[in-house]
């Protein structure tokens, strides 16, 4: 078996596992920042049992750190051994004949997304941690109040922080348009149902990532 | 019609190869590409200059051989044919075409345009094939029954050329759909299931160890192939290859 991931075939299929598991991630962290829009009090509630539920800090937290860093490590190792199988470049070369912008430029929008982690990660994930684990405040409370959707609110206040959130998910929704068929396609499980799977692909991928970009703007516009 | 073209020229397998310069005039538009390649070289050999190398055999878009990359596109801008089958009234007087050899890692340029692709006959041999007694006892491939949909998926996947445009249009480089296709013809029937495990296992190690890329199912060699080989083979054999290992 583990031969298997060591061959070409073998690391798309780990790609595709880490992708589900990625994408899996993104609908229910949506759903979250959707309460937000609704219900500061339920936003709250859900933040406060995802920060704290020891189930999910310490069992699913670790696993979706595994796969994001496997997604990222994997995928530059594959773009830099299908360089090294290149060769010599064409002259001209016309890849807009035959495939899709998004289908050749997946590492970029993949770097794009990888600065956009880097961001979100000092902007939430890393005070949150902080909080949690260094100062020790597990109450999720700020003067006597749930602080979660304060902290939301306050984040997008700055233009400039919702002008690269936006940004970047706009490139997280060109990623997942190639994305999310593709992982079934390495899966092996596109056969016969080709269209169908297109069609789910194409409103997962801007579904997701207009949810987070109206979720941002709202907020710049709602204090 | 008078067209310039920019040929790739590479003296040898090791030579550093450059793009040259060429014109010819008065090309029909009925001819095929190959016809015009060929009326270039006997203008270079009138002139006493070395003619473009090029592959070719059949010249009826059956053998594979025919391999140019024409303005960017392999086989040039025609769909579903190899370079012979390619007609010069896709293009217009007074036309500018590039054309270089297949760009790959594994298929090292040999001379001008010819690519060695030997590493296509290695993935076959190491696994495209059926181990059976043909020494005049062999069963009757009628008395099995098959269903005429996967008879009609293995003659489809069957009829792979190898020609390697699949190869040089990838951006990865990659051979999935040609090893795709190879396994994929055997797997759907009950003579190649006997061998599959070994044979998937085989051919996608060999392809591995040639130095070809990772597929990133981004489907240009399916619009390329001048056989209309599908993404399924690559998924079909992704699957063989996960069902070989568990």
């Amino acid at each position: 078996m583990s031969g298997f991931f060591k061959s070409s075939v073998g690391r798309k299929v780990a790609m595709a596992l880490s992708a589900f598991f990625l994408m899996f991630f993104l609908i229910i962290h949506l759903a979250v920042n959707i309460t937000s829009l609704f219900s500061e009090n339920l936003f709250n509630e859900m933040s406060h049992f995802m920060g704290t539920n020891p189930l999910i800090q310490f069992a699913l937290q670790p696993v979706l750190i595994f796969g994001v860093v496997f997604h990222f490590v994997m995928g530059f190792v594959l773009e830099l051994k299908n360089k090294k199988a290149n060769g010599v470049a064409y002259v001209r070369n016309n890849g807009a004949a035959n495939s899709t912008w998004m289908s050749r430029n997946m590492i970029y929008s993949g770097l794009a997304i990888l600065a956009f982690i880097a961001l979100h990660f000092i902007d939430f994930w890393i005070p949150e941690l902080n909080t949690k684990y260094v100062v020790g405040d597990m109450s999720g409370m700020h003067d006597g109040n749930f602080r979660y959707y304060h902290e939301l609110v306050e984040k997008f206040h700055n233009p400039a922080r919702v002008v690269a959130y936006v940004v970047a998910f706009v490139l997280l929704g060109l990623h997942l348009a190639h994305g999310f068929t593709s992982a079934f396609q390495s899966m092996g499980i596109t056969a016969g149902r080709k269209k169908t799977l297109q069609s789910i692909g194409k409103a997962y991928s801007i579904i997701i990532p207009l949810g987070f970009v109206i979720v941002a703007v709202f907020h710049f516009f709602n204090h | 019609m008078n067209l310039t073209l920019k040929i790739w020229r590479q003296k040898d397998s090791k030579a550093k190869g450059q793009m040259v310069d060429y014109k010819v005039t008065d090309i029909s538009e009925h001819m095929s590409f190959l016809e015009m390649m060929d009326v270039l070289n006997e203008q270079l050999v009138n002139t006493g200059e070395e003619p473009v190398a090029f592959d070719h055999d059949c010249r009826e878009g059956i053998c594979g051989m025919c391999s140019l990359y024409i303005n960017g596109e392999a086989h040039g801008p025609d769909r579903g044919i190899t370079t012979c089958q390619l007609h010069m009234r896709m293009f217009k007087d007074g036309d500018t075409i590039t054309i270089e050899p297949w760009r790959a890692a594994a298929f090292p340029v040999i001379k001008d345009l010819i690519v060695d692709r030997m590493a296509f006959e290695r993935i076959q041999q190491a696994g495209g094939f059926i181990s059976v007694n043909t020494s005049g006892n062999t069963q009757d491939a009628n008395s099995l029954p098959i269903s005429k949909i996967a008879a009609d998926e293995a003659m489809d996947a069957a009829t792979c050329i190898g020609c390697g445009a699949c190869v040089a249009t990838c951006k990865n480089s990659s051979a999935m759909l040609f090893v795709g296709a190879k396994v994929s013809q055997y797997a759907l029937l009950p003579q190649g299931q006997v061998e599959a495990p070994e044979r998937v296992k085989n051919m996608v190690a060999q392809m591995d160890l040639e130095g070809f890329g990772n597929c990133t199912n981004t489907g240009a060699c399916e619009v390329e192939c001048p056989k209309g080989i599908t993404l399924e083979n690559i998924a079909r054999m992704n699957r063989e290859l996960m069902k070989a290992n568990i």
